[in-house]
């Protein structure tokens, strides 16, 4: 530790507080206020809890938080999916550099990029439907992001295209970290693939999953806009439409800032409820990681 | 496509323990290889069908989505690059993003300095609330932001944007800093103090250099946030000329909707820069994604 006078910490501190204050500090404050006025350019009447009642109310908000929760849906998916691809790569199989590259690569994209090509890609008469009438699955060329009841899962389906090459090189960084004395021996003992895998490697990898899993709730439930704007801006109808879009709605197309607010506040509560077993999570992954 | 050594390599005595393994199970490297390349090949469609697709004729596609272009033509770039300002939006994502990444390390990295080295009131306190601050999602802030730079005229200004963004990415780097700066042996900062150093030159001429693989993570990483972000540039950039690349192509999509070539090759056009950067820096990128998930 550096001997400085008690006010130097705080000098080289400050630049970066004010910036925090800024961005997350003033903002964290401000929806609480918001939320409880009718605002009008920078503020307004105090009305209680009037608009917390109408979004509590609108059934629009019980469908978006119904496929916020739909979508919680692709978290066991992407995690199965990462798993056996992290663990087929540390087995170290040939060409394995370059399936971890491309396999990683999609995360690297950007949404609205990847949002345009599969939007393309899923028309009616796109590129999948065609491939599916080609090998004999033309009862399933379907209208994947125009017709209400499938748009979602389509979108889901994407989502989980992206994010998989993220969990995947988690568990495959976490692996590479292990002492393979222990899978090693198992395999001397005689275990299979699978047995290896479910009773020696997987246990291994307790604290990254776990940590994997909370990340990925909180991405399921706001961190999804930009996949459904470029995709289906919510529709068609309200099928898409999720808590992002429908604050998003509410603050700059309704112009309705105040009960947007009330919806910051709600998502805001939802993601510190999950915030901290996230961080016990990962200072146990830490833990893991010292012994 | 990549042969270079990376960190995440370097544990080699599983290879051969897995080889032996193999030839004494053919089907099951068999089984292995066919699940590896069939995931590949579902993550190269998308990117088989962009490029095939910004090759054909409008004809060629209505006939055939899957199938190789033929004949070739290179006038769907044409018609893209007089249809979207792809090189102006391109400018505005640098500007936004070299910007941004930049404010945020001036501020990071004496931050975490005085956390990482310093003993004070407040400092654990400051380092838990920071990293809490990482997985809070930008929507959340979004409307309060708007208003505010709304009323001091900073809506659609690079300054007011880069502010935001440079604030979001600020967490991690102050953690990811953090994390390195008390990684730096001792002994270094000691020897400097004895030749009478200040503990602004200590930051500047020993810790900063010998940050330089955490420095590029972070720019990379914070990059490719701002890069890649939607929203925010939606909400705080509206005006036509400072779209950035992302509002920029997710407008162009909704236009060329009919005009799948088109709509294509703007696509490949947008993304070109970004693959080349990938598979130039891929071991940056994820080390660097790895990083902020877990380790310090």
């Amino acid at each position: 530790m550096l001997r400085t006078s008690r006010f130097v910490p705080y000098l080289y501190l400050t630049p970066a507080a004010l910036l925090l204050a800024f961005t997350f500090g003033y903002p964290l404050i401000a929806i609480f206020d918001f939320s409880v006025r009718r605002i009008r350019g920078a503020s307004g009447p105090f009305v209680g809890l009037e608009n917390y009642r109408q979004v509590l109310n609108d059934s629009v908000f019980h469908l978006s938080v119904a496929h916020n929760a739909q979508l919680l849906l692709a978290v066991p998916i992407l995690l199965g999916i990462g798993l056996l691809l992290a663990i087929l790569l540390y087995e170290r199989p040939r060409f394995w550099p370059l399936y971890r590259t491309l396999l990683f690569l999609p995360y690297i994209l950007a949404v609205p990029l990847i949002g345009v090509v599969f939007s393309n890609m899923l028309q009616l008469n796109g590129v999948i439907n065609e491939i599916l009438r080609a090998i004999g699955l033309r009862a399933l060329a379907l209208d994947w992001l125009g017709s209400a009841g499938l748009a979602l899962w389509s979108v889901m389906g994407v989502i989980i295209w992206r994010e998989v090459g993220f969990g995947m090189t988690l568990f495959l960084a976490r692996l590479q970290s292990l002492n393979e004395e222990v899978t090693e021996a198992a395999r001397i003992d005689g275990a299979n693939w699978w047995q290896r895998a479910i009773y020696v490697t997987i246990p291994q990898l307790r604290g990254v999953i776990e940590f994997y899993i909370v990340v990925s709730i909180i991405t399921m439930l706001a961190w999804v806009f930009s996949y459904v704007y470029v995709m289906t801006r919510g529709g068609p109808g309200n099928a898409t439409i999720v808590i992002e879009m429908y604050l998003y709605n509410f603050a700059f197309r309704n112009a309705l800032p105040g009960v947007a607010s009330a919806v910051a506040v709600i998502l805001f509560l939802f993601t510190l409820a999950l915030t901290i077993p996230l961080f016990r999570l990962r200072a146990q992954a830490l833990e893991e990681d010292r012994t | 496509m990549n042969a270079a050594p990376t960190p995440l390599d370097s544990a080699q005595p599983i290879a051969t323990s897995a080889q032996k393994h193999s030839r004494s199970f053919p089907w099951e490297r068999i089984a292995r290889q066919a699940i590896l390349i069939a995931a590949s090949l579902l993550v190269l469609l998308p990117a088989y069908f962009m490029m095939v697709t910004a090759l054909k004729t409008p004809e060629a596609y209505s006939l055939s989505k899957f199938s190789l272009p033929n004949p070739l033509t290179l006038e769907n770039f044409d018609v893209a690059m007089r249809g979207g300002r792809f090189l102006l939006w391109f400018l505005n994502s640098s500007i936004l993003a070299i910007g941004a990444v930049a404010l945020s390390l001036t501020v990071s990295a004496p931050a975490a300095f005085a956390i990482a080295r310093m003993q004070f009131r407040g400092g654990h306190s400051f380092l838990a609330l920071n990293t809490a601050l990482m997985v809070l999602p930008p929507v959340v802030m979004l409307v309060p932001l708007f208003l505010f730079l709304a009323n001091v005229r900073l809506i659609s200004t690079y300054p007011g944007a880069a502010l935001v963004y440079a604030g979001l990415v600020t967490p991690f780097s102050i953690y990811l800093l953090t994390n390195f700066f008390r990684s730096i042996p001792h002994e270094l900062v000691e020897s400097a103090l004895i030749d009478g150093a200040s503990s602004l030159t200590i930051l500047l001429q020993i810790m900063t250099p010998l940050s330089a693989p955490a420095l590029v993570t972070l720019v990379i990483v914070n990059g490719l946030w701002v890069w890649n972000d939607l929203l925010i540039a939606l909400v705080l950039l509206p005006r036509d000329e400072l779209r950035t690349l992302m509002v920029g192509i997710t407008v162009f999509g909704s236009r060329y909707n009919n005009d799948v070539p088109v709509a294509m090759a703007g696509m490949l056009l947008a993304s070109v820069p970004m693959l080349i950067a990938y598979l130039l820096g891929q071991r940056y990128f994820i080390r660097g994604l790895v990083a902020g998930a877990v380790k310090g």
